[in-house]
């Protein structure tokens, strides 16, 4: 990586920008909006979309602006009206073979193409001729592949192969019925994908969606709260997808500073013990051998008098606390409070080694 | 942990997660990341892809093993004749960092009459690993310039797991590949908070910060802002705390999320110490083979009902948000709170960032964090003042030991505390799977798991599984000294002859009753990663 | 079995008899052909190690269309003859070798001579002369003399002959080979590749084929120069797999080669390594594209990617890498051997050297041919190709291949060069070359040739995978009478389109032919949408048979042949076709003994 500065000329405006900068990431250092469709941040620049095409001048073609490198002096437009035309002409090329059920989709409202359809007014119905009409799959417990709805951007292909290594899909056919899929379209198992879903997160349409969450709710009614994973220690954070008090969808955080929107098949999908019916939902204390229910200050009041009770007898060595490496740093540090100030020991261990 | 910070100053990764793909050799020590640690493989798999070399020091044959350059194939228990071996080796040929040695390390000369014991022949009887091979990992790693070794349970998970840990430091020390943007020591993390729960003081000889409660300023400090007095002798470990249980010494106790009675190894032993216990107190979200034992159990929340901060393995500290209100209106923090002041002692917090207003009032390493700044950016401790921008390299300069230099140990290969032998041949190695976690209280409740992986599997190398006549999915027995347990069998040549995997993420299969009581003796950390199994072929006619 | 009686000792001297066994040769049954020839010469008693050693394989000579051929050569005299089956072959024994008498009637016409004594010949003079599997006759024939040349100079001096000579890839569009030689050459990596692209894909091309098969060593000779000049280590050859004849040869090529060290370690002394795999290609016509083919080595799926950086920088596995054609490696060994004046002086100015062409379509000679640079279509066409089968009108030529275009009759004057042919909107590609007479629609060719190169797109980049599945789709359309006002126009924006958004060569130039055919016989798409007609009579869907009355025998043929019973017919009376009733089945005007429709 060479921080070396090169000028390139963006819009009309002499603009600075690092030597092994692409035209997409130096125009968006600069704060020009370009589209893209199948660019992700996360994926090497792979210019299968062609949204991003941008007008060089001495250059005949349009340039894809996610994988051209800049180079000094070059005189970039990006809005000029070749472009526009352009933009226009794929987006319509794209909806010509999609099947345009906005209204019942789930992804309706986070869709790429359906913005891009809406900024540049088009609904590719000019074209007519042959559309796809390949089944919906839904073998898999977390994901949904609704092909019809499918760009064909490669996202899925790629993260799958060059992030996750796992290479569960490629393409499949050619020209036209060229779409990706598992390797003879067998359904996944374990032996060949991960189910983290990463797959599900870069997908810009409505094509791969996740299949617990279809039908809880609509993009725009979800209150979205961004947090970290309560699993291994690696720290990543993603949105919690809340409606009506009820987490329905954990949907990737791409400006994570561990993760940038990765997440295995456990932070994506593994949600559900939140709203299990197994949660203990009051307090319980033990009669016999059963454990009835009671209230917050009648457990509150049997915990003190016991711990009082045992301090008073035996002394404060003679009781402790374990803490966890599951709760937060408030509540453990707050914990080593409790223990030094209320027990008044140095009783307190966490088992912070499983 | 206790590994690092006797070598190192503190026990915690030397870098960041985002340095990783700039690696140019990455030695995998006991870490299985493609399972355990998906985010962090892709890091690493990154650097593959840039082209960096693999060393990957592991029994089982790993995704990452399966690529590696050099697979140093070791017998569970062997490290640290493993790392005298490649520290030997590196200083007979002299592929010593001597700079490095001389001008920020101390001791090198006990390390160095030490190691001189640990010649290839006798680390390739110890370890089973070939010479050339143990040569090879040598040259690779020391001749590296951006070399990192990324470990994880597999090297704590032991009765010398602190040592272990030395030892890897002994190695990066010699190499002097530590203090360098992605070059140090990675250790990875098994749950979400394991860092902050240490950093945060729920430990009998420290207070918030690693303070130890031996030092007269720092319980000053406590005991002014507190208005307590605070002890200076160390308090009971956990195991301790058990241990006194059972002999009657030791009365009540207040669990809060923990499962000892599962995921504690021996798990007979650690059911009687609670069975023996005049009042427990269980907090947690589900009932667990723990809160069985209790006299009162309250009702956790989850990590979406709470706001908070975890703190990751490479020292981030990062928010919890609340999404929904606690399933049974209160938050852990609040429970606490509720029963001191119960008990006379007065915890007034209208929020958590009031608490961590606190911590930072009394953690010089936590002492920049507020609530406010993770809000805009995202900080690695130490964080000394509000202006500090975190860290995301240790020991650029100074070791964080007094005077500031590292220290080099001279350790001996003592092995595991139980070993096969003619009744129990099999060693035993646990750990996880991708889909599953820990106790799996929470993934075990998630139906699309279970629809994958619903159970557990006694994972078996081809050639013992044609030699007991066993194919995939019968059922054995598998048993040791302390108990047996029933699973299926899943032949794989990721087990090694004379090697078996379980995991510990099924309460009906759970392989923490044949794990053995050996604990490392400073972390008191448990030996779950090692022990003597036999295995047994059920009939035919048997369903679980 | 007569002439067995009539033995006498021929006076034979210095016989051969050399027999095409090239995959056209193969296909019209060479190889019978030659083990008759050597089975009947020893039964003959003509002394058996002639035979052995007379009868010899060769590879294409280019005029398939005459298939089998054989050279007769005896006593310093040489026929060529043509159509030769297993059972002529004891005439020719008979007649030709005993009695010293030519069988006149099978040699070949002046077509064949039309087609090989014309011009210079560089890369085809060796194929139908030397055996293609016998590295000797190549060796003798001056063969890896270039590469010792090459050797004892360093390789910077390689790359600045090649320069010199104005060697331009032979491939498509026309790179020197010099200068991405010489930017590779710049590039510092411990490993490099160069790769040669015989991934001929184009419909009706064959010349790298007739090249490898031929002659397998020059180009197995061009690549070791070419790793030696731009310090590569190991070359890759990219084949088809449809080729299994050249792919045999080239294997036992390279086992040749490898055995006299011309590959291997330390090459003629010099210290260079180099050695040559195949990789066999799926046939993705795809892989033809310098990116797609790296990926497809790689084994991953054969799709392009962007260029920059172009595979000169970062190719195969990320490493330096020079792609260049069969056609363009094999030249190589003749520049060093002769020099870069000597190539320069053939051809024009930035167009030197010679350039194989494959004509096929509506043309009497069809087959391969090597001509100059810059000489003109109309002698390619009219002197060497004998002009359209039954004096019939040329009407335009296809160059290029499925994404070049077609250039008029108008234009026939027009030199065939890269810079000629592109200012026409059409382009040199591989070589291909399909001649089109007035029998030919132009709107059904483009709608051709689309359907070609949409089946073949690798369906990465939208433009080329949707855009042009859209143009075939509107082509189809008109050619079936559904065209609307407005459809030349959508085709127009459309192609336009995608030949500037398109990410590899395929999509960029796949519009070519509708943009070429609009551009010069737009009155033929008009005719289509807005009469409703097909001018060459091609469109089945557009056909209207009319009964020609003046032609008309009145002989009630077509009447008692028309299936849907649309035709009245009296006798003495010219028949009618109701318009109504005709289902365009064509049968009245195949079967009408006086083409008296039309």
């Amino acid at each position: 990586m060479s921080n070396k500065k090169i000028k390139i000329i963006l819009n009309g405006v002499k603009t600075a920008c690092d030597k092994d900068d692409t035209v997409f990431n130096a125009a968006k250092k600069a704060g020009v909006f370009i589209p893209t469709l199948c660019h992700d941040m996360r994926l090497e620049p792979y210019g299968a979309c062609r949204m991003c095409s941008v007008e060089v001048k001495g250059v005949s073609r349009l340039l894809p602006a996610c994988s051209t490198p800049v180079s000094e002096g070059m005189d970039v437009r990006t809005e000029s009206r070749t472009v526009k035309r352009v933009r226009k002409r794929l987006v319509s090329l794209l909806l010509s073979n999609h099947p345009n059920d906005c209204m019942r989709c789930e992804t309706s409202g986070a869709c790429k193409l359906q913005n891009l359809a809406y900024e540049y007014k088009v609904d590719g119905m000019e074209y007519g001729g042959e559309r796809w009409k390949l089944p919906i799959r839904q073998a898999n417990p977390f994901i949904v592949y609704e092909p019809n709805k499918c760009i064909v951007c490669g996202r899925c292909v790629r993260i799958c192969n060059e992030i996750v290594m796992a290479g569960t899909i490629d393409f499949t056919g050619r020209g036209f019925n060229t779409v990706p899929d598992t390797a003879f379209r067998v359904a996944r198992t374990l032996s060949i994908c991960e189910f983290c879903g990463q797959c599900v997160s870069t997908c810009p349409t409505g094509a791969l969606t996740d299949k617990k969450a279809r039908g809880k709710g609509r993009v725009h009614e979800m209150k979205r709260v961004k947090t970290t994973c309560s699993y291994c220690g690696t720290g990543c954070s993603f949105y919690l997808n809340v409606k009506d008090d009820k987490v329905v969808r954990v949907s990737s955080d791409f400006f994570g500073p561990v993760n940038q929107g990765d997440l295995c098949v456990k932070g994506r999908y593994g949600y559900d013990f939140i709203h299990s019916r197994d949660r203990i939902k009051t307090p319980l204390v033990k009669r016999g051998d059963k454990f009835v229910k009671t209230s917050w200050d009648r457990a509150f009041a049997i915990i003190a008098s016991n711990f009082e009770k045992i301090i008073k007898r035996h002394g404060s060595d003679s009781v402790g606390a374990f803490s966890s490496s599951r709760c937060t740093n408030e509540e453990n540090f707050l914990l080593a409070k409790f223990v030094r100030t209320v027990f008044k020991t140095n009783n307190v261990d966490n088992c912070a080694r499983v | 942990m206790a590994g690092l910070a006797t070598s190192l100053g503190a026990g915690a990764a030397t870098n960041s997660l985002a340095q990783m793909p700039e690696i140019d050799t990455l030695f995998l020590f006991g870490s299985n990341p493609t399972e355990a640690h998906p985010i962090v493989s892709i890091y690493l798999k990154k650097a593959l892809r840039n082209g960096a070399k693999l060393i990957v020091g592991d029994p089982r044959k790993t995704w990452m093993a399966k690529r590696s350059d050099v697979w140093l194939n070791l017998s569970p228990g062997t490290n640290i004749a493993m790392m005298n071996g490649l520290v030997h080796a590196i200083l007979k040929n002299g592929w010593e960092n001597k700079e490095f040695i001389k001008n920020r390390t101390e001791d090198f000369d006990a390390l160095r009459e030490k190691v001189k014991e640990y010649n290839l022949k006798t680390v390739e009887k110890i370890t089973g690993v070939p010479k050339q091979k143990i040569i090879d990992a040598a040259r690779m790693y020391s001749h590296a310039d951006k070399a990192m070794i990324v470990y994880g349970l597999g090297v704590t998970e032991h009765r010398t797991g602190t040592e272990n840990a030395m030892a890897i430091a002994n190695l990066a020390l010699v190499c002097g590949h530590i203090g360098r943007p992605s070059t140090g020591i990675m250790a990875l993390r098994g749950q979400n908070n394991v860092q902050g729960a240490s950093d945060l003081g729920p430990a009998p000889n420290i207070l918030p910060g690693y303070q130890p409660v031996a030092n007269a300023d720092a319980r000053a400090k406590f005991e002014k802002a507190w208005n307590v007095p605070i002890l200076a002798a160390s308090g009971l470990k956990s195991v301790e705390m058990l241990d006194m249980a059972c002999q009657g010494k030791f009365r009540g106790l207040y669990i809060m999320g923990e499962d000892p009675a599962q995921t504690d190894p021996n798990s007979h032993e650690v059911r009687r110490a609670l069975k023996s216990l005049k009042f427990l107190v269980v907090q947690d979200i589900f009932h667990t083979e723990t809160t069985q034992y209790a006299d009162v159990i309250l009702p956790g929340s989850s990590f979406a009902e709470k706001d908070g901060t975890f703190t990751n393995g490479e020292r981030r500290i990062q928010r919890v948000r609340k999404a929904i209100e606690p399933v049974a209106g209160l938050a852990d923090w609040q429970i606490i709170c509720r029963i001191a002041n119960r008990m006379g002692y007065p915890m007034k917090y209208n929020h958590p960032s009031e608490i961590m207003d606190e911590i930072a009032s009394l953690t010089p390493i936590y002492g920049g964090i507020s609530y406010d700044r993770l809000e805009r950016e995202s900080l690695q401790w130490p964080c000394p003042t509000k202006d500090h921008p975190g860290t995301k390299t240790l020991y650029t300069d100074l070791f964080s030991r007094p005077g500031g230099k590292a220290k080099f140990v001279a350790l001996d290969h003592k092995g595991s505390g139980e070993m096969p032998d003619k009744e129990y041949p099999f060693a035993l190695i646990t750990g996880r799977i991708r889909e599953h976690y820990n106790n799996g209280s929470m993934s075990r409740r998630v139906p699309g798991i279970m629809e994958l992986v619903p159970e557990e599997h006694l994972e078996l190398n081809p050639a013992d599984a044609k030699k007991m006549k066993l194919k995939s999915d019968d059922w054995v027995s598998v048993s040791s000294r302390r108990g047996k347990i029933k699973v299926r069998v899943r032949v794989t040549s990721r087990s090694q002859r004379g090697n078996v995997f379980l995991t510990f993420h099924f309460p009906e299969a759970l392989s923490n009753f044949l794990t053995s009581e050996h604990r490392d003796p400073i972390a008191g950390t448990p030996e779950y990663k090692s022990c003597a199994v036999k295995i047994e072929k059920l009939p035919k006619s048997y369903q679980a | 079995m007569a002439s067995t009686n009539t033995v006498r000792k021929p006076s034979v001297k210095n016989l051969t008899i050399k027999v095409c066994v090239g995959t056209g040769g193969l296909a019209a049954g060479g190889q019978e052909v030659m083990n008759a020839f050597s089975r009947k010469l020893r039964a003959l008693g003509i002394k058996a190690d002639i035979a052995k050693k007379c009868v010899k394989k060769t590879g294409c000579r280019g005029c398939c269309s005459k298939d089998v051929l054989v050279d007769v050569r005896m006593n310093g005299n040489s026929a060529t003859y043509q159509h030769i089956s297993r059972n002529k072959v004891e005439r020719i024994i008979q007649e030709h070798i005993i009695d010293g008498n030519i069988v006149k009637e099978w040699l070949v016409g002046p077509e064949y001579h039309a087609f090989h004594d014309r011009k210079i010949k560089i890369l085809l003079k060796q194929c139908g002369e030397i055996d293609p599997e016998d590295i000797g006759d190549y060796t003798s024939s001056g063969g890896y003399k270039g590469l010792k040349k090459a050797l004892s100079g360093n390789p910077s001096s390689v790359v600045n002959v090649i320069k010199k000579s104005g060697l331009r890839g032979r491939g498509g569009a026309g790179f020197p080979t010099g200068l991405k030689w010489e930017i590779c050459s710049n590039e510092e990596s411990g490993q490099k590749y160069i790769i040669c692209n015989a991934d001929e894909g184009d419909p009706g091309a064959f010349m790298d084929r007739s090249v490898i098969e031929g002659n397998p060593h020059s180009v197995i000779e061009g690549m070791i120069i070419g790793g030696y000049a731009i310090g590569a280590g190991r070359g890759y050859i990219y084949i088809r797999a449809e080729y299994p004849v050249a792919i045999s040869r080239l294997r036992i090529a390279l086992k040749q080669a490898r055995k006299k060290g011309f590959l291997g370690k330390n090459i003629y002394k010099s210290g260079f390594d180099f050695d040559i795999r195949i990789k066999e290609g799926a046939g993705a016509f795809v892989c033809g594209e310098e990116t797609a083919l790296m990926a497809s080595i790689e084994g991953q799926r054969g799709m392009p990617r962007s260029k920059p950086p172009f595979p000169a920088q970062k190719g195969l596995w990320g490493k330096p890498t020079i792609i260049n054609n069969v056609e363009t490696l094999s030249t190589i060994p003749h520049i060093i051997s002769n020099g870069a004046k000597w190539f320069s002086s053939i051809g024009t100015k930035n167009n030197s050297g010679t350039k194989i062409f494959s004509i096929t379509g509506k043309i009497n000679n069809t087959g391969l041919i090597e001509v100059p640079m810059g000489i003109s279509l109309r002698e390619v066409v009219y002197d060497i190709g004998g002009g359209c089968p039954q004096n019939r009108e040329l009407k335009a030529v296809q160059t290029g291949g499925p994404s070049g275009g077609c250039i008029p009759a108008s234009l026939i004057d027009m030199p065939l060069d890269y810079d000629s042919l592109s200012s026409v909107g059409s382009m040199m590609g591989s070589g291909g070359m399909v001649v089109m007479d007035d029998t030919t629609c132009m709107v059904d060719m483009a709608k051709f040739f689309l359907e070609f190169t949409q089946n073949e797109s690798c369906g990465k980049c939208l433009p080329c995978r949707v855009g042009n599945k859209r143009l075939y789709e509107r082509l189809k359309k008109i050619t079936e009478g559904r065209g609307k006002k407005g459809d030349i126009e959508f085709l127009l924006s459309l192609a336009d389109d995608i030949k500037i958004t398109s990410l590899c060569g395929l999509g960029q130039t796949a519009p070519n032919p509708v943009l070429s055919t609009i551009k010069y016989f737009r009155n033929e798409y008009e005719a289509h949408i807005f009469e409703g007609r097909c001018p060459a009579g091609v469109c089945e869907a557009l056909r209207q048979y009319i009964v020609k009355a003046e032609v008309c025998k009145m002989c009630g043929k077509c009447f008692k042949e028309c299936p849907a019973e649309a035709i009245a017919w009296e006798k003495k009376q010219p028949a009618v076709i109701d318009k109504g009733k005709c289902i365009k089945c064509g049968r009245c005007f195949e079967v009408c003994p006086f083409s008296a429709i039309k």
